[in-house]
């Protein structure tokens, strides 16, 4: 861990969310846009653990706590209720593309297109 | 009843969210009482947000501390910052928290003959009652994190809604846009909330206000907070969901979109004015809003007069209505830092902005469920199909026309007196402001007038024959909030100083709002 820099977890957040953006901008394809969407959703959580980290930290555990910092607990929580939210999300996308492929016969955003104007 | 008021803002959150769960049981039962206790819940919570407002307007802001030994303890022992999530209601929350009371109960009551053809009934009330508390958990927290998880409550049981109809295909398109806008949204604000987490350690709106120095990373999450606030909104360029999300959903769903909307409207106010606001570089925040708030005025109403399917047509409307809040509040904004101009001008156009969100929650919320009830009675969503439907559906036919005279500022309904606010001090400000105000206004006008030919007035036609007037529920719906713009234009300066001005106040006075979680300080 000691040749990692500290803020490596930051750089690989930002890649994360700069490809994510790309994906959910330019695929066409509905499924692809969701796997962006929980790219997206994976860079922000990984961001925000990462904020909490300090460097050698322990479990923020206070029971027969071992010497030295410890990590931040506070975002932590922040990313466990995040992702169970996401989770949420996710699953209620997918459902709508299922009865959007039930209805049109097509996962390509542009194919299944009804409305416009 | 004292300590029904101190614990209300809680409950008001609580007790939808409690019900949501309860009522599949129930409505395994027997449907009536589902029905019944849905109401019934409602109403209680709609009778508590009044006795809130009643008490916030005597005692001042209400504080309310989770888990604390006592509700009013923000910082705990031993602490120096807050550290619990509170829930903070002033003059804007409480506002807020009229408008959403009053037109999910109105949501509700349209619902029980709306959708009473559809299959999973049981989970529609689940749904609605979770958008409820979603809307309510973020009108009243002052906790950031805790503003995000109430936003997705709210994104997530409203897009299930928008798509709930699942034999349309549209719908499912509609739901789907809407899930991935707030999903993008939401992960938004979370970032920003890391980048704000990241150098202060709080999470208190309040107690972030008092530290925050307007640094790189703050600009950074100001933009993001905005930018995820009004594409939620429906604010022009980020606007093309909009439409095609609310003309699909059950218009009962629909007239509740629209306030959270305007719950999202209301965080980015919350945002400028009481997070950042001293240290925010107010005049070019305030010139963003206003330059994309004239433009949703511009391109909504222009979008709209093309516009063949009904519900769609007053999606576009709603768009361009929400442009003069933008302008009003976003005028206000900019003279921020001019104490002097806010005395002169700034807090007409605010206290205009604010008017307007409530005028807007009335009637959109009643043209929608009369777009509703014509797709109820006529089974077609398309203007051109309808006509002479005024021989068969007359409390329909007067609550549309109040509803159309209200929207285009006609005098003396209740969208004159706020709109006639915003131009006033807006023309103070810039005059091109106020000329664009009213052309947009005289669209309205024409493209409601249009929609009004084309559904109402004729010949009756054949295939309508058998046509009659929608259930008593759903006139009721639209009865109540038909009434509350008939409340509002006949007593405007009352409405003004017992809601409005506080609100603004509320927006303008950031020390008041800091105080309220800070001073407890020893």
């Amino acid at each position: 861990m000691e040749h990692i820099p500290l803020n490596f977890p930051f750089l690989a957040a930002a890649l994360l969310v700069g490809v994510s953006f790309y994906i959910i901008i330019f695929k066409r394809n509905l499924i692809k846009l969701i796997m962006g969407i929980a790219m997206l959703a994976s860079g922000v959580n990984l961001f925000l653990v990462a904020l909490g980290y300090r460097a050698g930290g322990g479990a923020p555990i206070y029971t027969d706590a071992p010497e030295g910092p410890m990590v931040l607990p506070v975002p932590q929580a922040l990313t466990l209720t995040s992702i169970v939210i996401n989770v949420a999300v996710l699953a209620l996308m997918l459902t709508m593309v299922i009865h959007i492929y039930r209805h049109t016969g097509s996962l390509d955003s542009e194919k299944s297109r009804k409305m416009k104007g | 009843m004292a300590a029904l008021i101190t614990h209300s803002s809680i409950l008001i959150i609580a007790i939808p969210l409690v019900t949501a769960f309860l009522t599949p049981l129930i409505g395994m039962a027997s449907k009536k009482a589902r029905n019944a206790l849905v109401i019934a819940i409602l109403t209680f919570v709609a009778f508590l947000v009044f006795a809130l407002a009643r008490d916030i307007s005597i005692n001042g802001i209400h504080i309310y501390t989770l888990g604390a030994t006592s509700p009013d303890l923000t910082i705990p022992t031993g602490f120096m910052v807050p550290v619990r999530i509170i829930l903070e209601v002033d003059g804007m929350s409480i506002l807020m928290g009229i408008i959403w009371s009053i037109v999910t109960l109105a949501a509700a009551i349209f619902s029980l003959s709306h959708i009473a053809s559809e299959t999973g009934q049981n989970r529609f009330y689940t749904l609605l009652l979770l958008m409820v508390a979603g809307g309510f958990g973020m009108m009243f927290t002052s906790d950031l994190f805790n503003l995000f998880v109430f936003l997705e409550i709210a994104s997530i049981s409203g897009a299930a809604l928008i798509a709930f109809r699942t034999k349309f295909a549209d719908t499912q398109e509609g739901g789907f846009k809407y899930i991935v806008v707030s999903a993008i949204a939401s992960l938004m604000v979370l970032f920003a909330i890391g980048l704000l987490y990241a150098q202060y350690n709080l999470l208190n709106i309040g107690a972030l206000a008092q530290v925050i120095q307007y640094t790189t990373p703050d600009k950074i999450a100001l933009a993001l907070l905005l930018i995820a606030f009004t594409m939620k909104a429906g604010m022009v360029p980020l606007h093309l969901w909009f439409p095609d999300a609310y003309s699909v959903a059950p218009a009962s769903i629909t007239g509740m979109l629209v306030i959270t909307s305007h719950a999202c409207m209301y965080a980015a106010f919350r945002v400028c004015f009481t997070l950042y606001g001293g240290m925010l570089d107010a005049p070019v925040v305030g010139w963003i809003l206003i330059v994309f708030g004239l433009l949703s005025m511009f391109v909504g109403v222009t979008m709209a007069v093309f516009q063949k399917d009904v519900m769609r047509f007053m999606s576009y409307h709603a768009i361009s209505q929400l442009g003069y809040m933008w302008v009003g509040v976003g005028v206000g904004l900019a003279v921020l830092g001019n104490p002097e101009l806010v005395a002169t001008y700034g807090r007409d156009a605010i206290s205009g902005g604010v008017f307007h969100i409530l005028n807007h929650a009335m009637y959109k919320p009643l043209l929608f469920f009369t777009g509703g009830a014509l797709f109820h009675c006529t089974g077609t969503r398309d203007l051109t199909k309808m006509g002479g439907l005024a021989h068969k559906m007359k409390w329909t036919t007067i609550l549309y026309i109040i509803g159309t005279l209200s929207i285009s500022g006609i005098p003396p309904l209740n969208g004159f007196s706020s709109k006639i606010l915003i131009y006033e001090s807006v023309y103070q400000f810039h005059p091109i402001l106020t000329i664009t105000g009213i052309i947009v206004s005289i669209l309205t006008l024409a493209s409601f007038t249009k929609a009004f030919h084309s559904a109402f007035m004729g010949a009756e036609l054949s295939e309508y024959k058998k046509v009659k007037e929608v259930p008593r529920s759903m006139i009721i719906a639209m009865v109540i909030l038909a009434a509350g713009i008939v409340f509002i234009t006949l007593f405007p300066s009352l409405i003004v100083n017992w809601t409005i001005h506080p609100a603004a106040d509320a927006l303008i006075d950031q020390s008041a709002y800091i105080n309220a979680v800070t001073g407890a300080i020893p």
